[in-house]
């Protein structure tokens, strides 16, 4: 476990894309007894770790890593000054959020704080990689939802998508710059140029119900209802801007 | 707790007015000096993102101002003697045990085998 752990914190490092041979100021979340850290440290950065288990954080102590470790509560807020992270990474840490452990806990509110001031903690330009193990997709959906609003763009890189056991999320996250999303591994299409990566954009996704049917009376269902009867050999009208456009109240 | 981490930590309790909840005050019952490799590029690196006022007060505090000027001096960035003192202070001396406090309301976090604990209360929240 403790292979995939550096693993991961190497793939989190590298997705960073932090300038080539400049120490940074990291900030590792959920940094546990400081195995990310450690590489972190490895790769010539300075961090600072927060985790919500003291236990853990007294393994780190006794592993005498090199970041400082802070003990907090990542739903809580990210206790820092504006602007002063040069990165952010967490391994298997922020689906914790998602739970609910005491009654008054709102997973969403918590998501929220922690986005949101995380965001400030960060310098302009900078990133947030995120490795968690969503438990479904309503979870990835409330967890990017809350990022988004938090003024993050960026999404997700799914590493092995198609393995089971291999495949890993990364949420990337930017602050301020709206770069392209680094490339996942191990996405060998089928067919032509299927993306692996869910991005964030504004654009309005058309709308069909579960069974893949468009919404009935919609201007898609006429279209289709229009092709349909072409097929049958009967006689249609041409499709232009008017078709299935929508009529005064009064219809 | 190492003064850099010192310098941007900001107590995150609900209702602390923006910036109030900086600088948290040290009272320390114990410090420690380790010996932290010098990266001349990072320190330069770090100065503008410190609070230069609050770094000069914590370090004063501990009693490990060790001639660190009260004000910072235009033309760092190539001063090695400067950079040195400033990773000094910043990366070498650690608060061990102790208490942060919040400025503003008076809040306290203690500092644990140098860990501060900022865990909140419902209330806090």
């Amino acid at each position: 476990m403790i292979e995939i752990q550096s693993q991961m914190s190497e793939r989190a490092v590298e997705l960073l894309g932090l300038p080539e041979d400049q120490p940074c100021f990291l900030l590792d979340v959920g940094c546990g007894s400081g195995l990310s850290g450690d590489y972190i440290s490895e790769e010539g950065h300075h961090w600072v770790g927060m985790d919500i288990s003291s236990a853990m954080l007294d393994v780190a102590m006794e592993r005498e890593v090199e970041g400082d470790l802070i003990l907090a509560d990542m739903g809580q807020g990210i206790p820092f000054r504006p602007g002063m992270f040069d990165g952010c990474v967490s391994i298997s840490a922020v689906q914790w959020l998602c739970n609910a452990d005491k009654k008054t806990h709102s997973p969403p509110k918590r998501l929220y704080r922690f986005f949101s001031t995380l965001y400030s903690a960060l310098a302009r330009g900078s990133r947030a990689i995120l490795q968690l193990y969503p438990e479904n997709s309503e979870q990835l959906e409330l967890i990017t939802a809350q990022a988004m609003k938090a003024g993050f763009t960026g999404g997700m890189v799914v590493d092995y998508p198609n393995s089971a056991k291999a495949k890993k999320f990364f949420l990337c996250l930017f602050v301020g710059t709206a770069g392209a999303l680094p490339k996942a591994l191990g996405a060998e299409c089928a067919d032509g140029e299927e993306s692996q990566q869910a991005k964030f954009t504004n654009e309005r996704t058309r709308f069909r119900n579960a069974k893949g049917k468009s919404v009935k009376k919609s201007r898609d269902w006429v279209l289709e209802k229009k092709e349909r009867r072409r097929r049958q050999g009967k006689e249609v009208r041409a499709d232009t801007r008017y078709t299935g456009r929508k009529r005064r109240p009064r219809f | 707790m190492k003064l850099l981490t010192h310098n941007m930590l900001t107590s995150h309790v609900r209702g602390v007015r923006p910036g109030g909840g900086f600088p948290l005050r040290i009272q320390a019952t114990e410090v420690k000096v380790n010996n932290v490799d010098f990266n001349q590029e990072f320190v330069a690196r770090m100065i503008p993102k410190v609070e230069w006022g609050a770094l000069v007060e914590a370090a004063e505090s501990l009693g490990h101002l060790s001639d660190l000027p009260h004000e910072l001096p235009p033309e760092y960035e190539n001063n090695e003697d400067f950079l040195r003192k400033v990773h000094h202070v910043l990366l070498e001396v650690e608060v061990m045990e102790g208490i942060l406090k919040c400025p503003d309301s008076g809040r306290e976090f203690p500092i644990t085998k140098g860990i501060p604990n900022m865990l909140l209360s419902e209330e806090e929240t």
